[in-house]
């Protein structure tokens, strides 16, 4: 029934439809309300923990750990798996060890192994090592960009697009980066239009696909709704992802957000690893295992075993010594 | 403080027997000395008569009754089936109608039960239906132990609202999985429009040790505020008081806003 508006838009006239039984428009958009919003019948997860989780955590986590946490993340079930960063090692220790973190990890099939390449070098780097899909990562704030990678959104675009256009001679997919598309620490509130502006950049250069990042976890479902609306403006929804941070505790109610307006991949990382680093002690990423127990609740597919993420995050907090972030294993690990 | 923060309804105590519930052994005290902001609504609850008479002693002007939508968590917690509870709630229903004492109910386990597993949504209806026919002026939908996700919230809502205008229903969401905000976010998205939080995320949950329990009326508000909904609360007082309260415990805040703003 949740189709009949369409149905009733395409196939009659609607207007004249609208004339002639005037309570029916109210009907119509009464039952798209009560039953509630579509939903994707699969949401893909990146796992980003390896990358951007390891990358915010302040102990420098040993080769070895790192890639008996990909490994064991190889067997959830999760499609994608961040492994590591081709970032000079002068800027991001954590990574220093990407060459050998990529050559080490057992890959699963059907599994996906992006790193991040933030220019050329790190992406001749990265192919050298084996990498088969690469992703760069631009930000919807000015001062942010300058901050984070000394350059301004114009001149990282310039650079992506060198990046991009070598990896599509070699085949090798490229996955997009906004960050700060909810709020910056520098400037505060972000325009959705900027947003968009920088994900169609990134699209029309040729990423396959643009992830959306609330780098500080300022956003609500309000900012989320303009920002997509914005993006989905020009870039299609099913090229999008969230990258949702827990930071205010936003995260699970604004990927619900994002999946009511139709995106279906969303970024998370296992145990919630990563901090914050402008907001010291407070969470970052959201949680994998908290999304999973949302979505396989909603009757959402994934493809990935909960108990199995839980257990690789008992593993790498355990290694870390420090506590999950997630409330699922906390929940489940107490349970009397 | 949170008298001083614009919030509408503060639960100030409960008038159970202090045998099963030693915290709230001081409820007359409480009570009493609390300074009532003109405006702000004090309820208290009663889980029988005996507690309704203390409560209107002790100048209540609000109670509150407690049900379950799990026969093993009724017997458990309450010490009755759900029908007896009921039975006990109606007395209590017609002494506060002639008092002129407005009455909310509440209906735990209405997503999952920490002894039964699943709970149907038509057990959820019905107790809820019992509970708004007796007289109850409002009633609060529990996910007593956080179990519940948008797919078994809207299961439930539409089960109860066939029963019970969304007008008068609220959710009462536990953070034990995450999940609490995203279940708020859906029971508006349903027309609910009463949600109940506590400040600073406090109270564990008895059945998991260690995790969380409450949903954190600063992450609440904060998402809510995002919305553009209008709540009537000060933010930055809540977060005063549940630094304080906090202090007190000498414990850290489960509320993430409040974690993230100190922070910065």
């Amino acid at each position: 029934m949740g189709n009949v508006p369409t149905t009733v838009k395409h196939c009659l006239s609607y207007e004249q439809l609208i004339q002639d039984y005037p309570w029916l428009k109210r009907w119509l958009q009464e039952e798209k309300t009560i039953t509630g919003h579509e939903y994707p019948d699969f949401v893909k997860i990146v796992e980003v923990g390896p990358r951007d989780g390891l990358q915010n955590e302040k102990e420098i986590v040993p080769t070895g750990v790192k890639i008996q946490l990909i490994d064991m993340l190889s067997g959830t079930g999760l499609p994608v798996i961040e492994a590591t960063s081709f970032v000079s090692s002068k800027w991001v220790p954590q990574m220093a060890d990407h060459s050998d973190v990529l050559r080490g990890i057992q890959r699963a099939p059907h599994v996906r192994y992006p790193v991040l390449t933030p220019n050329m070098q790190g992406f001749k780097d990265a192919v050298a090592a084996g990498a088969t899909e690469v992703a760069v990562f631009g930000s919807a704030s000015e001062t942010f960009s300058k901050k984070n990678i000394n350059c301004s959104i114009d001149e990282s675009m310039l650079r992506f697009e060198e990046v991009i256009n070598t990896a599509k001679e070699q085949q090798i997919p490229v996955r997009g980066y906004v960050s700060c598309a909810l709020g910056c620490p520098h400037e505060g509130h972000i325009e959705p239009s900027k947003v968009s502006e920088v994900a169609k950049k990134l699209y029309a250069m040729g990423c396959y696909e643009i992830s959306l990042g609330d780098t500080i976890g300022v956003g609500t479902p309000g900012s989320m709704l303009k920002m997509l609306q914005s993006v989905m403006e020009e870039v299609p929804a099913h090229a999008l992802a969230v990258h949702c941070h827990d930071t205010y505790g936003q995260a699970l109610p604004n990927i619900l957000t994002a999946l009511q307006m139709g995106v279906c991949v969303v970024d998370s990382a296992v145990a919630g690893l990563g901090g914050c680093p402008y907001a010291q002690g407070s969470s970052g990423n959201v949680s994998t295992e908290d999304v999973l127990y949302m979505l396989h609740g909603m009757g959402i597919e994934t493809g990935v075993n909960l108990a199995k993420v839980i257990e690789a995050g008992d593993f790498i907090c355990n290694a870390l010594r420090r506590e999950t972030n997630s409330k699922v294993a906390q929940a489940t690990g107490r349970t009397l | 403080m949170l008298s001083a923060t614009g919030l509408p309804v503060i639960e100030a105590t409960s008038f159970v027997s202090p045998k099963w519930v030693p915290q709230m052994a001081d409820q007359v005290e409480v009570m009493k000395g609390i300074g009532r902001k003109p405006g702000v609504s004090y309820p208290v609850l009663t889980p029988n008569l005996k507690g309704f008479q203390a409560a209107l002693k002790a100048g209540a002007s609000e109670v509150a009754i407690f049900g379950a939508a799990s026969e093993l968590f009724s017997k458990k917690n309450i010490n009755c089936s759900v029908e007896e509870s009921l039975q006990r709630f109606e007395v209590i229903m017609k002494a506060a109608k002639e008092a002129g004492v407005p009455v909310r109910g509440y209906v735990s386990c209405v997503l999952g039960c920490p002894y039964e597993g699943k709970v149907a949504p038509e057990k959820v209806a019905h107790v809820a239906k019992r509970l708004y026919s007796m007289g109850c002026y409002e009633i609060s939908l529990g996910d007593t132990i956080g179990v519940g996700t948008p797919g078994s919230m809207i299961e439930m809502l539409e089960a109860v609202s066939k029963e019970v205008p969304v007008n008068a229903l609220a959710v009462h969401c536990h953070d034990t999985y995450g999940q609490a905000l995203a279940n708020i976010l859906i029971a508006l998205q349903m027309g609910i429009s009463v949600v109940d939080s506590s400040v600073a995320g406090l109270g564990g949950c008895p059945y998991a040790q260690g995790a969380s329990g409450n949903v954190a009326t600063e992450d609440v508000v904060y998402m809510l505020h995002g919305l553009g909904i209008q709540t009537g609360v000060d933010l930055s007082k809540l977060m005063d008081a549940g630094a304080y309260i906090c202090r007190t415990l000498n414990r850290k805040t489960s509320s993430k806003v409040a974690q993230a703003n100190c922070k910065l």
